[in-house]
């Protein structure tokens, strides 16, 4: 392929969007109440409109027979870059949430650098996101801050949620080859430059929110070069569940 | 009708297209939400570029598939072409589709200050499409769809969608 290393740059990006709306989804009729449900299911579903924009877009790169649902469902564990924080369970409402405002700092401050990206449709995809990345943040802030400063029970489970969600955040700074040779020609966004603002946008929000900022400096990694916790595969098994069972089916 | 600067849309195109709805808010023409940029014709054969409001809008493929159904009622053929450069924003929804989503039901979005004023700090500024009262209060930022937030009237206890600002 030509364009493998905008190809997979783009996987970069999508295959956190891709695997945190199936995430988000897992709530569709679970939520803790019927706002927090539709609320959740929303975000899922913005998450996934804007994998499809990405996915579309690396068919085309890809040629052949690729679809966005090829992209979508027919690859193996190892074939997806997604980092591990998404792929983390849900658990309960406090670690949903963590998990979703964690993603969501980071989200933003990578939309806002990718709309002056050199590629004319990533550029147009994060302009688009980035509107609706704005509403996400919002939402789990918001939350973090009430559990946080909430009754001594949400007290807790926020802190524990942060608390074991905090050591996959760092892996969210990490560059691959492709993610480099993207960012020398101005396509991609040098994520690194994004760790002090991140640390601190979660730092003052934390601080709000009345919770520890975790000391721990133990931090995880492997999501972009495809080793994953165990909670991949499980994901995998239910979203691909339909066009394994039945190739090529459509809706 | 008045379509903003920078949207071509031919007009022996606009009756037709005036007459597809978005599915979720059927009142609102596809025209006056804002969704199409463009309407080409040439030789028989349509050229469409819509916008989708949110990335995730289940409503495109539909207001897609409807474009051409009433394009092909009318002899012409078309394609339809999705476009994400401009994003679509709530100021491209027309002075005659505010009002068609007040009369829905439906309180239409407010500046982009007076809506973080509503959606952050509580601030009682949209109006109840139900009874005018602007004594109404956000129950939540998501409601039944992408677009909306839900909202309730302290006078007239209805609760209600609000259209989100989009910028």
């Amino acid at each position: 392929m030509k364009n493998k290393d905008l190809y997979n740059y783009i996987l970069g990006i999508a295959d956190n969007t891709l695997i945190l709306g199936q995430r988000l989804g897992e709530l569709c009729g679970h939520g803790p109440s019927l706002e927090t449900d539709i609320a959740c299911t929303n975000i899922s579903l913005d998450l996934l409109g804007q994998t499809r924009s990405y996915f579309q877009y690396a068919a085309k790169l890809k040629g052949e027979d690729a679809t966005e649902d090829t992209i979508a469902f027919l690859r193996t564990e190892r074939q997806y870059v997604n980092v591990l924080l998404v792929e983390q369970p849900n658990i309960d409402f406090a670690h949903t949430i963590g998990k979703q405002f964690l993603f969501d700092v980071y989200h933003y401050l990578l939309l806002e650098k990718l709309q002056h990206s050199k590629d004319v449709n990533l550029s147009a995809i994060a302009h688009k996101s980035i509107k609706e990345v704005s509403y996400h943040q919002r939402f789990s802030s918001d939350w973090v801050k009430r559990l946080g400063d909430g009754t001594d029970e949400s007290k807790t489970r926020m802190q524990d949620a942060i608390n074991d969600l905090w050591r996959y955040t760092d892996e969210l700074f990490h560059t691959t080859a492709s993610d480099e040779a993207m960012i020398a020609q101005g396509i991609g966004v040098d994520v690194k430059e994004l760790k002090t603002s991140y640390y601190e946008r979660v730092s003052a929000i934390l601080d709000l929110a009345k919770l520890d900022i975790p000391e721990s400096k133990w931090f995880q990694e492997g999501g972009k070069k495809g080793i994953h916790t165990e909670h991949m595969g499980y994901i995998l098994s239910d979203m691909q569940y339909m066009q394994r069972t039945y190739p090529n089916m459509t809706w | 009708m008045t379509v903003e600067q920078g949207v071509h849309i031919d007009e022996v195109l606009f009756p037709i297209l005036e007459k597809v709805s978005d599915p979720e808010i059927p009142v609102l023409s596809i025209l006056e939400m804002g969704v199409v940029r463009s309407a080409t014709l040439k030789d028989d054969h349509v050229h469409v570029k819509i916008t989708p409001t949110y990335s995730g809008c289940p409503a495109m493929d539909v207001i897609g598939d409807d474009i051409k159904k009433a394009l092909d009622e009318q002899g012409y053929t078309s394609e339809v072409e999705l476009i994400l450069s401009p994003a679509w924003t709530t100021d491209w929804i027309t002075a005659k589709g505010r009002k068609a989503l007040e009369d829905y039901g439906i309180a239409a979005p407010l500046g982009a200050e007076a809506d973080k004023g509503v959606l952050l700090h509580g601030k009682r500024l949209v109006k109840c499409p139900q009874c005018g009262s602007h004594n109404t209060r956000m129950v939540s930022q998501f409601g039944s769809t992408a677009c909306k937030a839900q909202f309730q009237c302290d006078d007239c206890q209805e609760p209600f969608d609000y259209f989100k600002c989009l910028k």
